[in-house]
């Protein structure tokens, strides 16, 4: 085929959604955060409801995450999205109101609020991405970070005696009765990724019907943060991450799986 | 016409509710009012007071150090209000565990025993609708009717019902409230 | 009605779509009154309580974010907590009304009122190069009247205005005339007029909107910044309020906000009576600051008096202001103790009327 006819129209098979910019990406190349921006967006325009979607990003790598997403967007304080999107929710109850947070927004700094907001059961979406570390402020040590791992505030390997375990929030959400939906996801491969989706657009469908929060966590890698390879860094990321946080949903339709 | 008054006794005794019902007695009669209450932990059993104001003019200060008349219902407020009382003014008070009275002699000194015409009475919670009435025989800043109607105002109207009840709690206040000469107090000691 | 009471019946009807707090004595109030009045079948309003002040300031942060009138209130160390979202309000140039019923501090402090949150309100407070237009109430009538105000200066600036009370005025009853309901506004009028910004959802018909506070091109930031205090100038010629009692033949001023102001109103009268010529300056904003005002006035007095809950804050404004051409000193209780008229006016007569001649016989007295 030359390269003329590739770029016919008829002749294409993928193209980005409208729900994504234009804008480069600033990720690291090998990270899992454009995936998941990608597969969010996908979910809402595939659903038709990018007029009526409203984001809220947070602090941490994907503080930019509305330079990437074609929706309208607020930005939020450190770990405070869930506060932001309360609000929102409530007070335009037919907007489809999500969170975009990584492990130390959501899972330190913010854990007041995740808490509460998924305890008073709002109507919204938390998309929670794990990558075990803080990777926008150079590779510290995050709750999610696990034992014996090595990050810049970790350099030996992390202490469970001296930091506790690495803490597992989709399990300690999904306790609330306000949490719908809770469920655990990745995106490292073309069958993780499908899954991922079909949870994302499942979290979103919730919100059409108003059942509460949908909790989807995205286990993700750092490959810079953890000092490998975009491709070691998906190994590693099957080997331990998932070990410790395995994939699959923990609270469906408000029911506890077992 | 500007009265300033402090009411000072404990927590429970209904010493903001006298005030406000005064205040509202108050802008009844088209006056200008301010009510201004100690507050927090204090309020609950321990020592309350409030300060109300009532005026024909603008308020200044809603917080004052000397006023035209004090109404203590207990020791701790005699001990810290008394010498607050402008000269020639008037002090109220419930000789109920008083132990130090009042010793001024350039004031006027009553006294009403709405404890025990309460008690006598069977209904503690008239206490501080007597000692208002009191207060009003004293000090005719506000007309009876008017102190029914700030009654109605300030109390919810599941209560309105009792609004004749602590109108025959002021009346009883009216009757009994004594003039007190220095040496007469001195004696009770 | 309660200076609280009254502030939380002006928000219901000032309009306003939502409240967000959480309980801290002496404001508890305004939250326990609004769910008391149920607005939310009165006007629609959405009343909610927070986890913590750090929550209902981000609440507010994310209903300013959709172009809705939105407002919190909380006492000093809430507002401590409050500051983070504060400074994102103000980078992010969203349009809020926050209330701080001032109590006595540093710390837990005392429940007691006090003016010492003055240098946290009017100076920034939060991090970072931004300003609060600062309204401070000083009657219960003002407690009401302040929330419609403010929401015409928060969405005329798209800026968080403050209104900076204290646990007398909050916890005082007066006589005050409320305005009427205003209605709340639809969802299609908000998108009418706050559609250019406001994060309403995208239509094919516009490009996203973003609200934002982060800037990480330096040149971007620094515009922001230029274009905030291009606001604050603004502010300080169109919207600077005070009043001026008894001003035209004093020797003297005393300069007070708040429950000062009204206190101090008491001590000029006792200080009339004396035959002291004394005025009284009141800012009824603390950002802008009438310091032309004060400037001029310097030229015909003897001296001013800053009169606050605290141990000066606010005079250090009017020293800058009146340019040391005459005395300008503080006096003030601290500690949620209340200062009376009769202390004010001894402690006028002491540093500015005998230009502190007394003080110094007194300083002389102790050290014998």
């Amino acid at each position: 085929m030359e390269l003329l006819d590739i770029i016919k129209p008829e002749n294409k098979v993928f193209s980005k959604t409208e729900a994504m910019t234009d804008t480069c990406l600033s990720y690291c190349p090998g990270c899992g955060h454009g995936t998941a921006h990608n597969l969010a967006m996908e979910v809402v325009a595939e659903m038709g409801i990018i007029q009526d979607t409203i984001g809220v990003a947070p602090v941490g790598c994907s503080v930019l995450a509305y330079d990437f997403m074609n929706i309208d967007m607020t930005q939020a304080a450190h770990g405070r999205a869930p506060a932001v999107a309360t609000a929102i929710s409530r007070l335009w109850p037919e907007k489809y109101v999500f969170t975009y947070q990584g492990d130390g927004d959501l899972a330190a700094i913010g854990t007041a609020e995740t808490i509460h907001a998924c305890n008073r059961g709002e109507n919204i979406v938390i998309i929670f991405v794990n990558n075990g570390i803080y990777g926008m402020t150079g590779g510290q040590m995050a709750p999610t970070t696990l034992k014996g791992m090595k990050s810049s505030t970790s350099p030996f390997g992390r202490q469970e005696e001296l930091t506790g375990a690495p803490i597992k929030m989709t399990e300690l959400v999904a306790n609330l009765p306000g949490v719908y939906y809770a469920t655990r996801q990745a995106v490292h491969t073309h069958k993780h990724a499908r899954k991922a989706k079909k949870a994302l657009k499942k979290a979103f469908e919730n919100t059409r019907l108003h059942k509460g929060i949908s909790f989807v966590e995205i286990v993700s890698n750092c490959n810079s943060g953890w000092k490998m390879s975009p491709l070691e860094s998906n190994v590693w990321l099957e080997e331990n991450m998932l070990a410790y946080y395995p994939l699959g949903d923990i609270k469906v339709n408000g029911k506890l799986k077992k | 016409m500007t009265e300033e008054i402090i009411i000072a006794g404990f927590g429970g005794q209904g010493v903001l509710s006298m005030g406000k019902i005064l205040a509202y007695s108050g802008m009844m009669q088209d006056q200008e009012v301010s009510w201004m209450p100690s507050y927090g932990p204090e309020m609950r059993g321990g020592t309350a007071n409030v300060t109300v104001i009532l005026s024909d003019n603008r308020i200044s200060s809603p917080y004052l150090k000397i006023f035209d008349s004090a109404i203590i219902l207990n020791q701790q407020s005699m001990d810290k209000f008394e010498e607050a009382v402008k000269p020639g003014g008037v002090l109220l008070y419930d000789p109920n565990g008083i132990t130090e009275h009042p010793k001024r002699t350039d004031i006027n000194i009553f006294q009403i025993e709405g404890n025990r015409l309460a008690t006598e009475k069977g209904n503690l919670k008239i206490f501080n609708m007597v000692i208002l009435g009191a207060f009003l025989k004293v000090k005719p800043i506000v007309k009876l009717e008017n102190v029914l109607e700030g009654l109605k105002k300030s109390l919810p109207e599941r209560y309105h019902h009792l609004i004749p009840l602590n109108k025959e709690a002021i009346d009883l206040g009216m009757a009994n409230v004594k003039t007190l000469k220095f040496e007469e107090v001195f004696n009770l000691n | 009605m309660k200076g609280n009471e009254a502030l939380a019946e002006a928000t219901i009807r000032a309009g306003v779509d939502a409240y967000f707090g959480y309980p801290i004595t002496p404001q508890s109030e305004v939250i326990e009154y609004l769910m008391i009045e149920q607005p939310e079948k009165r006007t629609g309003m959405i009343v909610l309580q927070a986890e913590s002040e750090l929550a209902a300031i981000n609440m507010v942060y994310g209903a300013a974010s959709t172009g809705k009138k939105v407002m919190t209130s909380s006492s000093s160390p809430g507002m401590s907590l409050k500051l983070e979202g504060i400074s994102y309000l103000a980078g992010a140039e969203l349009p809020a009304v926050i209330v701080n019923v001032a109590r006595g501090g540093p710390g837990l402090g005392t429940i007691q009122p006090s003016q010492a949150d003055y240098f946290q309100a009017v100076k920034g407070g939060g991090h970072g190069d931004y300003k609060l237009y600062v309204l401070a109430p000083a009657s219960v009538q003002e407690m009401s009247d302040f929330v419609e105000d403010a929401f015409e200066i928060a969405f005329k600036y798209h800026a968080p205005v403050l209104i900076l009370s204290d646990g007398l005025i909050g916890q005082m009853m007066e006589k005050v005339q409320l305005r009427p309901q205003k209605p709340r506004r639809t969802d299609a009028e908000l998108i009418a007029q706050e559609g250019t910004w406001a994060c309403t959802g995208k239509t094919s018909d516009r490009e996203r909107n973003i609200v934002t506070s982060l800037d990480l091109k330096s040149e971007k930031l620094e515009e922001r910044v230029h274009r905030l205090y291009a606001k604050y100038a603004q502010m300080e010629c169109e919207d600077l309020r005070y009043e001026m009692i008894n001003c035209e033949d004093a020797d003297y001023i005393m300069v007070a906000y708040g429950s000062s102001a009204r206190i101090s109103l008491k001590a000029m009268e006792l200080a009339r009576d004396k035959g002291y010529k004394v005025g009284l300056l009141r800012p009824i904003t603390l950002f802008p600051f009438p310091k032309k005002q004060l400037f001029d006035l310097a030229d015909r007095v003897k001296g001013f008096l800053s009169v606050e809950l605290s141990t000066g804050q606010m005079v250090e404004d009017v020293r800058l202001s009146v340019e040391f051409k005459v005395p300008v000193e503080h006096f003030g209780r601290t500690g949620g103790i209340i200062h009376t008229p009769e202390e004010i006016l001894e402690a006028l007569e002491q540093k500015i009327i005998h230009n502190g001649t007394v003080r110094h016989h007194k300083t002389r007295e102790q050290s014998i």
